[in-house]
This record gives C-alpha cells, structure tokens and sequence, in this order.
C-alpha cells in the first residue's frame, strides 16, 4: 500500500528523519495560509499522487506547461500555483497517459541545496534481508544509475539478528563522499528509516533526493513509502493512510472479496484459481492474438460469492468482449465452481461470450451442471482449447 | 528413490485441529502420508483424526519422531510456526500458509540458515511423492508415479503440469511447489540439484513467473551441472505490467532482469527447452523425450 509524500514525511518524522518544514492544503487559501505559516523566503508547492516524476509531468492539456513541483517566492505566487494545480490532472512517466487528478498539495520551506543523493530501503529477495541502497547520484531516478554506472550504487544488509549498526551507516557515509559532522547526520538518517521500516512493516522507504545543504546538514528533499499489505492488520494507524482516489475502483472492489485483481487494457476478461495460473492464462490469451482485460485470481477457497463478485467486476468492465474461466480444482470443486458460475450468469445477466475450462475435483459433475443449465456456455478441455475458443467468440461476435 | 519425501517420511501437522489443518490432513491419510500426529497449542494429550495431539513441536518430534512438519496455522502466527519447528530440530518444514508479512520471513530466513531444517514455502501448495507421500494441498488423484520432476512457484500451473505430463503418458518423481512469496525457505536451485543428483527423476519440468531471479539461478544451475537430464521451462507473466503485483507478494516486475523474457532467454542459453505456451508444458517434453 502505497502513501502520499506529506504522509511519509510525518511519519519519517516521528522516528527522526530530518525533513523540510511543510504543510497539506486542499484548498488554494489553505495553501497560501501555509506558506505565510512558513516565512521561507521560498517556497515549494508539490502536487500529492502516488507517483514518481511529478516535477517533469505536466498538467492534462497543458503538454508545454509547468510540471507539479513549483516554487514560489511571494503568498500570490503561492496562491498561482496552487490553483493552477489543485482539481487538475497530472500526467508523469509513472502515472501513464491518464494521469491522477491533484487533491492534495504539500507546501514546504525551500532549501539551499549543495549535493543531492540517493537513499532507499527495501528487504532484498536473494538474501532475505533488509537492504541499504544508497548513491552519490541523487535526483535520478536509480533504476537509470543502476543501468549507466552501476558501480555508483553502494548497499549495506542488514542482519536481523543484529539489526542495524550505526557502522555500517558510517562506511555507507564515507563511501557516498560525505565529510564531518555530515557523517553522524546520515547515520542518524539511516537509524531513522531503519527504525521506521521495521515498526511499521514498510515495503520500501525511499528519500530521493536526500540533499546535503549549503550549511551541512542532511535533509529528506522528497520520500515515499510503502507498506507490506500482509502486515496491515497490526498498523490499523497505517491503513487508515489509504487514499482510495489513487486506486482502480475494480480493484477496490475485487480487494472488498479477497480476489487478487489488476485491471490491464485488453477485452478479454479472465477469471482463473492460482496466481501462476491467472498470469499463464493472460499469456495464451495473447498467444492467440488478443489481449486480457485483467489478471484476477479467485483463490483457493472461492465461495459463491466470491464468484459472483468476480462475475459482476468482470461484467462492469465495458471494454470486456468475452470471458473465460479456467479452473483448475485442487481443494475447491469443479461443481462448486460450475453452480457459482451458473448462478453469477443469471443475477449478472451475463451477455458475453463465456468459455469455461474446468479440471481437476469432480470435474465431470462440473461440467454437466454446465451443460444443463441451458446458458450457453461454451466447454473447452484444456487450457489451449479455451483459449482458442474464447478469441474465436470474440472475434466472431465483432464481425 | 525420490527427493526429501517417501512412504517412511513421518509427519505431522501444524495447526492441526482447526479447519484446513484437519481437512488436509484427512486427505494426506486417504493418500497414505505417513501422518504420525499433530500440534494444537492447549489441545495437547487428546486425539484427532485417530492421531496424537500435541502442545508444542518439540514434544510431538521427542513422543513421535517426526521428520517433517506441515503448517497450516494462519498468517499472524505462522512464521512463529516455522521458527517453532526449526527449533525442535524438524528436518523438513512445508508452510503451506498465504500472506505471511515479509519482515516475518526475514526472522525465519535468518534462523533457517542456522539451522539443519530446511524449508518449503511459504504460500505454496507443498510436496508430493505419488503414491507415497503428500504434504499439502495439491489433489492427489491427479498426479503419477513416474520420472518427471516438477518445480514450480506457483499451485495450479503446477497441476497444469501434473495433469499434462500425465496425459502424455509420463508419471511424476517428486513435485515440489516452492510459494510466491518473495522470502521464503527452498528456491530453485536447491530443489534442481537433488533433482538432478535423484536416479529417479530423468527429467525436469521447472515452471517460473516475473519477479526476482532465481529462475536465472536455476538455469545457471543446470547448466553447470552439465547434467544430460532434459528439462522444460515456462515462465508464466509475459503479458504483466511492470510494477503491479499479480496476486503473490512475489510477481512484481522491479527491474529488466525481472521479466519473463529475460528469463526465457536466460533458460534458453542453458540449454532448458522452452514451452511455448502454458498448455504444451506436456507436448513440449513429449517431443524432448522423443
């Protein structure tokens, strides 16, 4: 789950990150209030999506235009950029070509600037442990340092059971070209995260960039936040951080019915059991010339319900042409599955076509209540075969 | 022969007397699993499932002699479950439980590499010998006792491979799902190289997905192992968008290397024969096989 940048930045707070002076605005007025709060003789009006590349994105039909990063030097210009910004959509490299509408603003003190790095934590598949990635390249994004001078990245891991030593922040800080008092200030900067990463369950923490100020010390320019959602359940605080506006509603609601649901561009829609098996599903589709609408897997214990649920997303998406559900039964059954469907095309009203590719647990019983049921529900008998079939459907319903 | 499990492995379950503890259970005793009892905290001295119930994991190893362990206890308290397990000494533990926080892992991971067990999962279906031994969730109905080996990520595109290695008229060694979760206990590599070294797998059928490397491991395995045992490889997730997450915790494109092409051709150059497509994972090795 992901956070806005004014959240992350509160919390980082509260565990001792060094982060510019700021306030949230909604409003215009509230925005200008803010930086009068402030009295820096600049200040930065930052738009809040949840996504990266803000200062060089541009506003919906403003292509030339100013991206959603501004400074400001008096209240009216204060007072300019927000309203320029705020109710307005904004269109960066992460958000696509739909872009995020602008709720929020965040108004910061500005700051003399003398180096720009880069700082992040995350937990490390290969070694199962937290990792530090940090380098003297500041303000790019990493994955382009990570691929033009890969030897500029220095990361430290952490070992659970010593956890963090403030060593290892010191040789980070030394190998980054950081001098003097600025060496205590980054490894107050890396407790701080650490600290917060662990309490918190964090995905990731990231500051980019983590500037070096004319005076010498640190501070957390930009910083986003992520948490694992396993462990939502034991930081009822964090989830309550959740902006819905920045999530697909399909998504939402599919999450509602525990079903694992990510909304793509195609036409075809797929309900499938298994995360493995939903991706391989979305694969042959495109094997065979079109493109799946979703990933959607229903989970290994689907009721009736949750069929239903995946039934009516799958439905309410207009750009679905066709459906195909391909179930593979281990613990959950073929009939079980086969009523449930029968019973999401009635209350549905299902008026697509429909191939279903049932295998495994009473897989005969689930295919005559099919055939019975008087839909017309066309049975294929592996996993090609429903492919094949459902794009056929499509394409013939479109002629 | 197999790997890790046969029909002597002695078993117990984790999570024992609650829902999907006693449902798996029953199924692994219709199977033939050597079940020997089971862990229910406060539950311990009675009986279920005609089996000892036991309060800890130390005590069902000492009255038991246990040598494997399968989890079924729910997220919040799992990897306590696992590191329970590691400390009384169980050689191999299969967690079967999905949407273990990741920071959870990092604890077990640490333990795990100091200690003798070793782990299957998290978020996985489990192990199966055919006709010997089943730990988890996997129907048992489909799978063959045979020769093909099967290593996967995922649950059900592991019956997908179960079902058509057995409708080309092959049969099954060992099938090991190793979970979507990106940290967790066996990987690829660790289960490629007892596959290779079992006289009774003559070939592999390894199954990968987008997210993390260690398929590009495996494959470097293989290949260096210089092994003549063929081996066939899909990787699910080559239509995903880069950054979502597709269902497991683990699917997510973070970085080029990641992707299902790089790890197509990083399977290819090690000389893995490639499934076109998910449902010629059985054809594919058909034609291998010759």
């Amino acid at each position: 789950m992901n956070i806005h940048e004014y959240q992350a930045k509160a919390l980082l707070r509260s565990y001792g990150m060094p982060v510019p002076e700021g306030h949230a605005a909604t409003t215009a007025e509230e925005a200008a209030a803010a930086a009068g709060a402030l009295g820096a003789p600049v200040t930065v009006v930052k738009a809040q999506i949840h996504a990266g590349g803000r200062g060089a994105g541009h506003f919906a039909g403003k292509p030339e235009g100013k991206g959603g990063v501004r400074l400001a030097r008096t209240p009216a210009e204060v007072t300019e950029a927000a309203s320029a910004m705020l109710g307005q959509v904004l269109v960066t490299k992460q958000t696509g070509p739909a872009g995020r509408v602008v709720r929020t603003l965040y108004v910061e003190s500005g700051c003399d600037i003398a180096r720009e790095l880069y700082f992040s934590m995350l937990v490390d598949r290969v070694t199962g442990r937290v990792v530090i990635v940090a380098s003297p390249d500041g303000g790019m994004e990493i994955e382009e340092v990570a691929a033009r001078t890969p030897e500029r990245i220095f990361k430290e891991y952490i070992d659970p059971a010593k956890g963090l030593c403030d060593y290892q922040s010191r040789e980070l800080a030394v190998r980054l070209g950081l001098k003097g008092r600025e060496i205590r200030a980054f490894q107050a900067v890396v407790r701080a995260a650490y600290t917060a990463f662990t309490s918190l369950d964090a995905a990731i923490v990231e500051v980019n960039p983590l500037v070096v100020t004319g005076a010498g010390d640190l501070l957390a320019l930009d910083a986003k936040m992520s948490f694992d959602e396993n462990a939502l359940y034991r930081h009822p605080e964090i989830a309550k951080l959740r902006d819905e506006h920045e999530e697909d509603p399909r998504e939402r609601e599919a999450a509602e019915y525990g079903l694992a649901y990510v909304g793509l561009d195609g036409n075809i829609g797929c309900m499938v059991n298994g995360a493995g098996l939903a991706m391989a599903t979305m694969d042959i589709i495109k094997m065979e010339g079109e493109e799946p609408a979703n990933f959607l897997d229903v989970g290994g214990g689907a009721s009736k319900e949750r069929v239903a649920a995946a039934f009516r997303i799958l439905i309410g998406d207009p750009k679905v042409r066709g459906i195909l559900v391909n179930i593979f039964g281990g613990i959950m059954r073929c009939d079980v599955i086969a009523e449930a469907i029968i019973a999401a095309s009635h209350e549905t009203g299902l008026n697509v076509p429909l191939v279903v590719r049932l295998a495994g647990t009473n897989v005969d019983r689930g295919k005559a209540l099919l055939a019975e049921s008087g839909l017309t529900i066309i049975p294929a008998d592996d996993l090609g075969d429903a492919a094949r079939k459902i794009v056929a459907a499509v394409r013939n319903a479109g002629a | 022969m197999s790997i890790l499990v046969n029909k002597s492995t002695k078993v117990i379950t984790q999570g024992f007397t609650g829902a999907q503890g006693t449902f798996h259970t029953e199924q692994a005793l219709a199977y033939g699993t050597h079940m020997v009892g089971g862990v229910t905290p406060g539950k311990g001295g009675s009986v279920h499932l005609g089996l000892p119930v036991f309060d800890t994991v130390a005590q069902a190893r000492a009255a038991t002699g246990a040598e494997a362990s399968v989890i079924y206890v729910p997220p919040a308290g799992a990897a306590d479950a696992i590191l329970e397990a590691i400390a009384a000494g169980i050689p191999l533990i299969v967690c079967i439980t999905e949407g273990i926080p990741v920071q959870d892992m990092v604890r077990v991971r640490a333990a795990l590499e100091q200690s003798g067990s070793l782990l299957i999962g998290p978020n996985c279906p489990g192990i199966i010998t055919p006709d010997e031994c089943k730990i988890g969730i996997m129907p048992g109905p489909i799978h063959r006792r045979g020769h093909v080996g099967i290593v996967s990520r995922s649950g059900t595109l592991t019956y997908e491979a179960v079902a058509q290695t057995t409708a080309i008229g092959q049969g099954q060694s060992t099938c090991v799902g190793i979970g979507g979760d990106p940290v967790k206990g066996m990987d690829f590599t660790d289960v490629l190289a007892r596959m290779i070294e079992d006289p009774d797998t003559h070939s592999i059928v390894m199954i990968g997905e987008i997210g993390g490397t260690s398929e590009i491991d495996g494959a470097e395995l293989i290949r260096a192992s210089g092994t003549h045992k063929p081996v066939v490889g899909f990787i699910a997730g080559a239509t995903a968008p880069p950054g979502r997450r597709m269902g497991h915790a683990g699917a997510v494109i973070t970085g080029g290397h990641e992707t299902a092409s790089a790890k197509i051709e990083a399977l290819r150059e090690a000389g893995i024969h490639i499934a076109p497509s998910p449902a010629e994972l059985g054809t594919t090795l058909a034609r291998v096989l010759g």
